[in-house]
C-alpha cells in the first residue's frame, strides 16, 4: 500500500467514511469562526453549556420519532434558544450576571433531558445522543448540516460589524445603537445552531470541541481577527480529516478521534505556535533602535 | 441661546438613593460647560441620565431637537476590552457608526476623514497598532479621535484627562476649544479647578444638590466650594421616602 492510497483510500472506498469527511469539514467551517467569536467575548464555557442546555429538545424529538435527524434538530435548536433568551433575560432585568443565569438554566434543562431519555430509552441511546456516530452520517444529515453551516456564515456576516463593536467596547455601541442586545442574541442562536449541526455528527457535548479547540489554538498563531478564523477553520478540517483517518485504521470511535486531534493540534500551539510559551521565553530579549 | 438639554427637578440615583437630587436648569446650545464637585457628588451619574443609560427617579430629562443616540459620551471607565484583537483604526472607525449605520460600508471619503481625525490627535502612523500596545495617553487620544469622527452636536467627556501627561492634555483641550467653536455642546466632568476657570465658560458645581450653576467665576467662588466640600457621602439607609407632593422639602443631615 502507496502513501497515496493510506490517506485516501478509506475515503475513497468507503461512502460512510466520505459522508463523514464531507459532513465534519462543513461543520469546521461553519464553527470555528463561532468559536473564535466566543473565545474573544471570553464566553469559551458558554458553548458547553449551550450543549447542555440542547438536550432536553433533543431528546424530546427523539420520545416522539426516535432517532430521526429533523425533530431531533429542531427540538434541540428550540431548546438552546429558550436557555439562551432566559439567560439573557435574567441578567439584562436583574442584578445576575449572565454566566450565572445561563449556568441555572442549562442545568435545568441538562436535568430534565437525561430526565426524558431515560423515560424512553436505554443508556445506549443517552449515549449516542451524548456523543454522536459521524459514521453514520445519512444524505439527510449532510443536507440539515450543509443548510446549518450556510445560514450561520451568511448569519456572522450580517452581524459581523455590530458584533465586533461589541466586543470591542460595548458602552460605546450602547451609547450609539439599540444593536447590543439583539446583536448578542442572535449570535448566541448561531452558537445554538452550530451545536445542534454538530450533535449529530459528533453527539451535544464533542461538537463543542469543533467549535472551541481550533478557536483557542488559531490565538496562539495570529494576531487579527480575520486570521484567527481563518485558521481555526483550518486546524477544524484538518482535525477532521486526520481524526478520521485515525479512527478508521485503529478502529476506535470516531467523534473522540476528531476532537483529540484537534486537542493535540491545541497542545503542540500552545507550545510551539508563534505566540506560544516557547517562542515567547527563548525570544531573546532584544530591541528595536526606536 | 436655546437649550439643547434640559433638566426638570431632575433626581437620578441607585436603589431608590438619590445620587443627584432636585437638579433644575438647562445646558445652552452651544455651551461650554464643566461638571465640578467631590467624589460620590453624582456627577458621572448625571452624564449617564443625559445619555439615557440611567432612568430619572424623578423629574426630567429634555433633549431638543436631538436624540440620545447623536449624542456623543466618553466614559470615566471605559470598557474597552483591550486585549480584543483591534487595532487603532478599527476603533476609531466605530466613530461612524452614525452616518454608516449597522451595515453601511467605510468609504474613501471615510478614510480620509480618519487620517485627519487620528492627525488631529497626533496618532498619525498609528493606524495598524493593536489596541493592547497603546498607552493611557494614547488610547484617551484616540478615544478624542472617535468622537470627532462621531460628529456629534453634544458631546459629554467624563473625566477625561484622569491620569493623562500634561501635553497630551493640551493637545485634547484645544480639541475641546475647537469643537466649542464649532458651536457644539460640550459637558466634561473634571477635578482640575484651574483648568476649567482658565478654559471653560460655564459650571455647574454638583454635591449631589446643585450647589451653584452659571459663570464660572461665580460658581467656583470659595464659599461654594466650601459648601460642596461638607456634602456627606454615605447614604442614610433609613432616610424615609421621598415625599412627592412636597417639591423642595428640607434634607436634614441625619434622618
Amino acid at each position: 500500500m502507496n502513501l497515496v492510497q493510506l490517506f485516501i483510500e478509506p475515503f475513497a472506498q468507503f461512502g460512510f467514511m466520505n459522508r463523514a469527511l464531507v459532513g465534519a469539514i462543513i461543520l469546521s467551517v461553519s464553527a470555528g469562526p463561532v468559536g473564535v467569536f466566543l473565545m474573544l467575548r471570553r464566553m469559551s464555557l458558554t458553548g458547553d453549556a449551550m450543549a447542555h442546555a440542547i438536550l432536553p429538545g433533543a431528546a424530546a424529538g427523539f420520545l416522539v420519532s426516535g432517532l430521526a435527524i429533523l425533530p431531533m434538530t429542531l427540538g434541540g435548536f428550540a431548546a438552546g434558544l429558550v436557555v439562551a433568551l432566559l439567560a439573557g433575560l435574567v441578567s439584562r432585568f436583574t442584578i445576575q450576571r449572565e454566566d450565572t443565569s445561563l449556568a441555572a438554566f442549562y442545568l435545568i434543562s441538562l436535568a430534565l433531558g437525561v430526565m426524558l431519555v431515560s423515560l424512553k430509552g436505554s443508556n445506549v441511546d443517552l449515549m449516542h445522543v451524548l456523543f454522536g456516530t459521524v459514521l453514520a452520517l445519512n444524505d439527510d444529515a449532510l443536507v440539515m448540516i450543509g443548510a446549518i453551516a450556510t445560514v450561520s456564515l451568511v448569519g456572522l456576516a450580517v452581524i459581523w460589524r455590530p458584533l465586533f463593536a461589541e466586543c470591542l467596547d460595548p458602552t460605546f455601541l450602547r451609547s450609539v445603537s439599540k444593536a447590543g442586545h439583539p446583536v448578542h442574541l442572535i449570535f448566541l442562536a448561531l452558537v445554538v445552531l452550530n451545536l445542534v449541526g454538530g450533535f449529530q455528527a459528533l453527539g451535544t457535548l464533542l461538537a463543542v470541541g469543533l467549535m472551541m479547540l481550533p478557536a483557542a489554538a488559531s490565538r496562539f498563531w495570529v494576531r487579527g481577527l480575520e486570521g484567527m478564523c481563518a485558521l481555526a477553520v483550518g486546524f477544524g478540517v484538518v482535525s477532521s480529516y486526520f481524526g478520521l483517518l485515525i479512527s478508521y485504521y485503529l478502529g476506535v470511535a470516531s467523534g473522540p478521534s476528531i476532537i483529540l486531534v484537534a486537542g493535540g493540534i491545541y497542545v503542540v500551539s500552545l507550545f510551539f505556535g508563534r505566540r506560544g510559551v516557547i517562542f515567547t521565553r527563548v525570544q531573546a530579549p532584544r530591541h528595536r533602535v526606536a | 441661546m436655546s437649550a439643547v438639554i434640559r433638566l426638570d427637578d431632575l433626581t437620578l440615583g441607585y436603589d431608590g438613593h438619590p445620587a443627584v437630587h432636585h437638579l433644575d436648569g438647562a445646558f445652552e446650545t452651544g455651551s461650554l460647560t464643566a461638571i465640578v464637585g467631590p467624589n460620590g457628588s453624582g456627577k458621572s451619574t448625571l452624564l449617564k441620565g443625559i445619555t439615557g443609560a440611567l432612568k430619572p427617579l424623578g423629574g426630567r430629562i429634555e433633549h431638543a431637537g436631538i436624540s440620545v443616540r447623536e449624542i456623543a459620551y466618553l466614559p470615566q471607565i471605559a470598557e474597552i476590552d483591550r486585549t480584543f484583537p483591534a487595532v487603532v483604526s478599527d476603533l476609531v472607525s466605530l466613530g461612524f457608526w452614525k452616518s454608516r449605520g449597522l451595515f453601511g460600508a467605510i468609504r474613501g471619503v471615510d478614510r480620509g476623514a480618519l487620517d485627519e481625525a487620528l492627525q488631529a490627535v497626533g496618532l498619525r502612523g498609528f493606524e495598524q497598532r493593536p489596541i493592547d500596545t497603546l498607552s493611557g495617553g494614547q488610547l484617551q487620544r484616540a478615544l478624542f479621535a472617535r468622537v470627532l469622527l462621531q460628529d456629534a452636536r453634544v458631546i459629554l467627556l467624563d473625566e477625561p484627562f484622569t491620569a493623562i501627561d500634561e501635553k497630551t492634555v493640551a493637545d485634547l483641550i484645544a480639541l475641546v476649544q475647537h469643537w466649542h467653536n464649532e458651536k457644539r455642546t460640550v459637558i466634561a466632568v473634571l477635578h482640575d479647578v484651574e483648568m476649567v476657570r482658565r478654559v471653560f465658560p460655564q459650571t455647574l458645581l454638583l454635591a449631589r444638590e446643585p450647589i451653584a450653576w452659571g459663570a464660572t467665576s461665580e460658581t467656583l467662588h470659595p464659599e461654594n466650594l466650601l459648601k460642596a466640600r461638607r456634602m456627606t457621602e454615605a447614604w442614610d439607609e433609613h432616610a424615609p421616602w421621598h415625599d412627592h407632593v412636597a417639591k423642595h422639602h428640607h434634607h436634614g443631615d441625619a434622618a
